[in-house]
């Protein structure tokens, strides 16, 4: 299926330009919070990207009927039914991953991805595009926190999804994993440099200074 | 269609409220069996971590089985009580909580390594951010531990946390918590110091409070076994 140029848009450009956690600094807490190790970054994107593209579906297909007045709460109702059922099926088939992720996946209910996707896209838009901005702006999140779970993993605890990476000779050499790293502020600093590195090759993003 | 109506807002919430509460309770009916089929799990695998036994979920079933010969209660004079035995996730000793005010009794474990028998105490305290618990699996003597096993909410990674490491658990190994006829537990020090009067093992670097959760833990949690383990002590010099 060839999809319009418009409908691409909606689709890739969180992934680059429009990105929710390195150009609008959104979902910053979880980013920070579940991505010591691979894993759980990926489950988290995963559920992310599912929990925002039928949320959008959803709101989108109401959104003719929605009172304006409740507006949020609707959103609210959605998002909150969609992310305990996500949590339900967690814990029914990855009770592992579901236990290192903790409280996060009940949080991804105030993850402003969301809300700001049903109440910027889904509420004016159709359900196709909203199905397709919600895929894009999940994935958007998850190649970040993929990003930073890989090299907070790799570096920290010289695993990669639990299987050891980094040689024994290495450690009888005296490489030493960085602890550091599995720290939260390390997360933040690894999303800094991949704002860095993105700001550098997109000029147009960069911030006028007077 | 007027959306602006207080009676149609009323009737839209309630109409959305009953939809989604359906949904819900039917999901969670529908996975309830394997979200607790997990969670049974998950315990199996902690009390043979306990017994230095890394069980993938896949296996910890059959091992647990294996290994696991009877579990029950016992009240407070240390002394089972009749008619609680049992090992499957639906008898007495494995749906009773540490730390129920209201359970008939105290769990334990018995279970047959090489021929000798240790018993499995749980265990549950408070670290710094939430619950800490673990399981202590005791020779027959009721005094020498044979293995430990921690887990935790949410203390921090790479501090507090660290009570789950094997590098950290098996320094219980060996330890005494009965010394010259009485009950003393075991004490988790900051690193480089020690005590006199009882074994010691060396808290985490950078985890003081969780440590002191743990040392808090093993003093009450395992207190209230002071009677069941002084029985087992005393029957053991006996021989």
């Amino acid at each position: 299926m060839v999809l319009s140029n418009k409908t691409k848009a909606v689709l890739l450009g969180p992934l680059n330009k429009n990105n929710p956690i390195i150009v609008q600094v959104l979902g910053i807490c979880s980013a920070l919070a579940v991505t010591s190790k691979l894993e759980p970054s990926l489950v988290m994107a995963v559920a992310v990207t599912l929990v925002t593209a039928f949320g959008n579906v959803i709101i989108s297909l109401l959104r003719k009927t929605i009172p304006n007045r409740i507006r949020i709460i609707v959103q609210l109702v959605v998002v909150a039914a969609l992310v305990t059922i996500v949590s339900e099926v967690l814990k029914a088939y990855v009770y592992d991953v579901n236990k290192q992720l903790s409280v996060f996946v009940g949080l991804i209910v105030t993850n402003c991805i969301l809300m700001g996707r049903l109440e910027a896209f889904a509420l004016g838009n159709g359900p196709w595009p909203s199905f397709l901005d919600g895929i894009g702006n999940g994935l958007g999140y998850g190649w970040i926190l993929v990003v930073v779970g890989f090299f907070r993993e790799l570096l920290g605890s010289g695993t990669l999804l639990g299987h050891q990476v980094i040689p024994q000779f290495m450690y009888d050499a005296g490489y030493v994993n960085n602890g550091l790293m599995m720290l939260a502020p390390m997360a933040l600093i690894l999303v800094a440099v991949i704002i860095w590195v993105h700001r550098s090759r997109n000029r147009e993003l960069y911030e006028q200074t007077n | 269609m007027n959306r602006e109506k207080s009676g149609y807002t009323m009737i839209y919430a309630a109409v959305m409220v009953i939809i989604v509460a359906l949904g819900l309770s039917f999901t969670h009916q529908a996975l309830n069996e394997r979200q607790t089929a997990n969670v049974n799990i998950d315990k199996m695998q902690q009390i043979l971590r306990s017994l230095n036994i890394d069980a993938t979920s896949a296996e910890a079933q059959q091992k647990y089985n294996e290994l696991v010969k009877n579990a029950y209660l016992i009240n407070s004079d240390g002394v089972k009580e009749e008619g609680t035995e049992g090992i499957t996730p639906d008898d007495p000793a494995f749906t009773t909580d540490p730390g129920d005010e209201n359970a008939k009794g105290l769990p334990v474990y018995e279970a047959n390594i090489d021929g000798s028998v240790k018993y499995i105490i749980p265990m549950q305290g408070t670290g710094l951010w939430g619950p800490i618990w673990g399981y202590l699996a005791v020779e027959a003597d009721g005094s020498t531990i044979y293995g430990a096993e921690f887990g935790h909410q949410g203390e921090t990674p790479g501090l507090g946390a660290e009570i789950v490491m094997l590098s950290f658990r098996e320094q219980f190994i060996g330890k005494e918590i009965i010394k010259e006829g009485q009950f003393r537990s075991v004490a988790v020090v900051k690193p480089g110091q020690s005590v006199s009067d009882r074994d010691y093992v060396d808290g985490i670097s950078g985890g003081t409070i969780t440590s002191k959760g743990v040392d808090a833990m093993l003093r009450s949690s395992i207190g209230e076994y002071e009677r069941f383990l002084m029985n087992l002590n005393a029957a053991g010099e006996g021989q």
